[in-house]
């Protein structure tokens, strides 16, 4: 299935996903059309099993979907939509092609309580990605009776616009006194659902770094080739060498450090490779996004050029789900949990 | 663009435990006292007794077919198996170019006779090689060597020398790269041979560079009038850049691109555990992340190279980004932990210490210096 899935995302998004799409959507523009095509491909509930109004397929077809979404700056929230649609299918509710957004708040959670005609549900999130294009909203919260998570609608809460460095919106999502039917309500185990966003989250975005990241590198190679300077193209130049090859590095990290977690996914090992990839992917956008503008000189500092689209996308995605500091901690953790001298069978694990 | 590794699957399960028998030899030979663990121990690390105690147990030329004594493994076993001898700093040098290089490239172009003569005794982990490359004014540019090699009856008079030769103190042989035609400047890559030079043989003279540390690696190499019978060209007359730069790629991809300082990594892990400073663990978990996924590329190409691909950009590439690694974690562990480097210390991160940072000008350098290998990436991504 996977390849069938690249070849035909990939198409899309060349088609679909354009320069002046992504442009539009910074301006507010909700991205209709490549929604609807990606819908129709049943890009939007894969790892879904049939059965529960999936495409079915695997995590890792997901994720590949996710680092063309990443690669073409794809504005639209398809992680969110995967992360929602994969917690639904946990608790037994079939998936949606709808934009789906996941409302959290670890300080003070959303706060149910039982009313006539179902939950009343209050609280408050901010950064919510894609807040105000949802169509559902997956409410973490707490009740008297212990943690849930309701699907409600969108009707009845408060969105105040915010955007992260890309300009995609991460919104502040306020829920007052809005009610949820019983059926739309289900007990979780609220550690469990909190460590597999997170992961989740970091793997998400990770991939969509990847992808991102080949993009940059990609972008700085044809420039290097087009653009000539004191009589030739300026890849001849040895100082335009090194950066390239700084690019196509850390490209080649970064795309293994992704790929490398997602394989994990399903092993023991899943949480240490997720805490190391993203690390590495921060990592990896903070060296590439300013050698890549010096490749491109001037132009590629302006909203003109494309390379921008790519380079705030990856430096906005590394503070989301996890700095390096963030993931350092927990993998830190795991490095005390070893006995002397086994850092080298906790990597060969 | 040319495509860059992608990252391995697993190892097989067969893999899996040969990795836990060199685990369990390497342990019992700690223990013993056999050797104690050491950076970069595949340039300094010489142990006859070592290395044939490997050869014995079928550890060194394990790809190669039986009847040459090898032992007709996996690539990637043989991969599990030099990680774990250079993650436990364990002495490797002696054999080490004599199996990563040679014995490939006997194999490869080498005749029935050089093969049957040299490949047992490399096995064995009893004969060892140096390679012969870089001269006195040809590092980087290779086609500048002047070693020439004139044709006399029943073989070569060779004539010149050879600098910056790791091991050549020890090692029996060298796969001397020299000029059997004159010098085309039109075409500086052509008329290089490969010969295999007797190091004991009479006009061979090998006086050793001393590193910064007054330690004994590197040598010049003389040959005046050296006799080299015909039987020890190898591959064809006049093929040798070729073949010298096949033989590159084998040396530029593996893990000791990347692991020359991980005993220094592994004891500041432990120090650190034991002070349980979490800050610090951090800054370990951003190394360990680097190695992780400098180690999953490796393994990429590993997979490329048993598939019979030659990987010559992406092997640059982690050879440019390892040795990098390598260096940083002599930088970030003396930041860390306020310590008193020395190589005669008796402290074992002073020494693991000291062992780094005086070692690690050298990883950038050797098979090939970072600005070398960054052009080399660039022209392969450029696509020209």
């Amino acid at each position: 299935m996977a390849k069938i899935l690249i070849q035909s995302t990939t198409k899309i998004m060349r088609d679909v996903c354009t320069k002046e799409l992504v442009n539009d959507a910074e301006n507010g523009v909700w991205a209709k059309e490549l929604w609807e095509v990606l819908a129709e491909s049943g890009m939007l509930t894969v790892a879904v099993p049939e059965e529960m109004g999936g495409t079915g397929g695997s995590w890792a077809d997901a994720y590949q979907i996710l680092r063309l979404a990443g690669k073409f700056s794809a504005p639209i929230p398809l992680a969110e939509t995967f992360m929602g649609n994969w917690l639904l299918a946990d608790l037994g509710v079939d998936a949606t092609n709808e934009p789906l957004a996941i409302l959290v708040n670890h300080l003070e959670p959303f706060q149910f309580r039982k009313g006539q005609e179902g939950w009343i549900v209050c609280g408050a999130a901010t950064s919510v990605p894609w807040g105000r294009n949802a169509a559902k909203l997956l409410v973490l919260g707490e009740s008297e009776s212990g943690s849930v998570l309701g699907v409600m609608s969108p009707e009845a809460v408060r969105i105040t616009s915010g955007r992260n460095l890309a300009g995609e919106p991460r919104d502040t999502v306020e829920v007052q006194d809005a009610i949820i039917p019983e059926s739309f309500v289900f007990k979780v185990d609220p550690g469990k659902v909190h460590e597999r966003l997170l992961f989740t989250g970091a793997l998400c975005r990770t991939v969509m770094m990847a992808g991102a990241l080949e993009r940059i590198l990609e972008l700085s190679v044809s420039y290097s080739k087009e653009r000539t300077q004191f009589g030739q193209p300026i890849h001849r130049f040895q100082a335009v060498q090194h950066h390239l090859a700084t690019l196509a590095g850390e490209a080649a990290a970064a795309d293994t450090a992704a790929q490398s977690a997602v394989d994990a996914i399903e092993k023991e090992t899943a949480k240490a490779s997720i805490s190391m990839a993203k690390i590495r992917l921060n990592e990896a956008a903070g060296i590439m996004a300013p050698v890549a503008h010096q490749v491109h000189g001037a132009i590629g500092f302006t909203h003109e050029h494309i390379l921008h689209q790519s380079t705030r996308r990856v430096l906005s995605w590394r503070e989301e789900w996890g700095t390096e500091t963030e993931w350092g901690e927990k993998l830190a953790e795991q490095l005390f949990d070893l006995g002397d001298n086994e850092l080298w069978s906790f990597l060969t694990w | 663009m040319r495509s860059l590794p992608s990252p391995s699957g697993h190892f097989s399960e067969k893999t899996e435990l040969t990795r836990a028998e060199v685990r369990e030899f390497l342990r019992l030979e700690t223990q013993r006292g056999s050797f104690v663990p050491k950076c970069d121990t595949w340039l300094s690390g010489f142990s006859p007794e070592f290395s044939q105690k490997l050869g014995a147990r079928g550890w060194i030329g394990m790809t190669w077919p039986k009847r040459y004594g090898g032992h007709e493994r996996s690539a990637l076993e043989r991969y599990a198996v030099i990680e774990e001898l250079l993650a436990a700093g364990a002495p490797v040098a002696g054999h080490w170019i004599a199996d990563r290089q040679t014995g490939p490239l006997l194999l490869r172009y080498g005749t029935e006779e050089q093969r049957e003569h040299f490949l047992p005794r490399i096995a064995k982990g009893q004969c060892y090689f140096a390679i012969g490359l870089s001269e006195p004014n040809a590092g980087s540019d290779l086609a500048a060597i002047h070693t020439r090699a004139t044709k006399v009856d029943g073989g070569w008079i060779v004539n010149g020398s050879k600098t910056w030769t790791s091991g050549a103190h020890h090692a029996h042989y060298m796969i001397t790269l020299c000029r059997t035609s004159p010098f085309n400047p039109e075409k500086r890559h052509e008329g290089m041979s490969q010969l295999l030079v007797n190091l004991s043989a009479p006009g061979v003279t090998i006086r050793p560079i001393l590193l910064t540390t007054g330690e004994h690696h590197f040598n010049e190499v003389f040959f005046e009038d050296v006799f080299v019978p015909e039987n020890r060209l190898v591959g064809q007359e006049g093929n040798g850049w070729r073949q010298g730069m096949t033989e590159l790629a084998y040396e530029r991809s593996g893990p000791e691109r990347f692991l020359s300082t991980f005993p220094l990594l592994e004891e500041l892990a432990n120090r650190i555990r034991q002070s349980k400073d979490k800050q610090q663990m951090v800054q370990v978990s951003k190394l360990v992340s680097r190695l992780w996924t400098l180690r999953h590329m490796s393994i990429g190409i590993a997979h490329m190279l048993e598939k019979g691909e030659t990987p010559d950009v992406a092997a640059a590439l982690v050879k440019e980004m390892g040795t990098k690694f390598e260096q940083q974690v002599a930088e970030i562990a003396r930041l860390l932990i306020p310590s008193s480097p020395s190589l005669d210390s008796s402290n074992r991160l002073d020494q693991l210490l000291a062992q780094a940072i005086l070692h690690a000008p050298g990883f950038t350098l050797r098979g090939g210096t970072t600005e070398i290998l960054r052009g080399i990436v660039a022209k392969g991504v450029v696509g020209k």
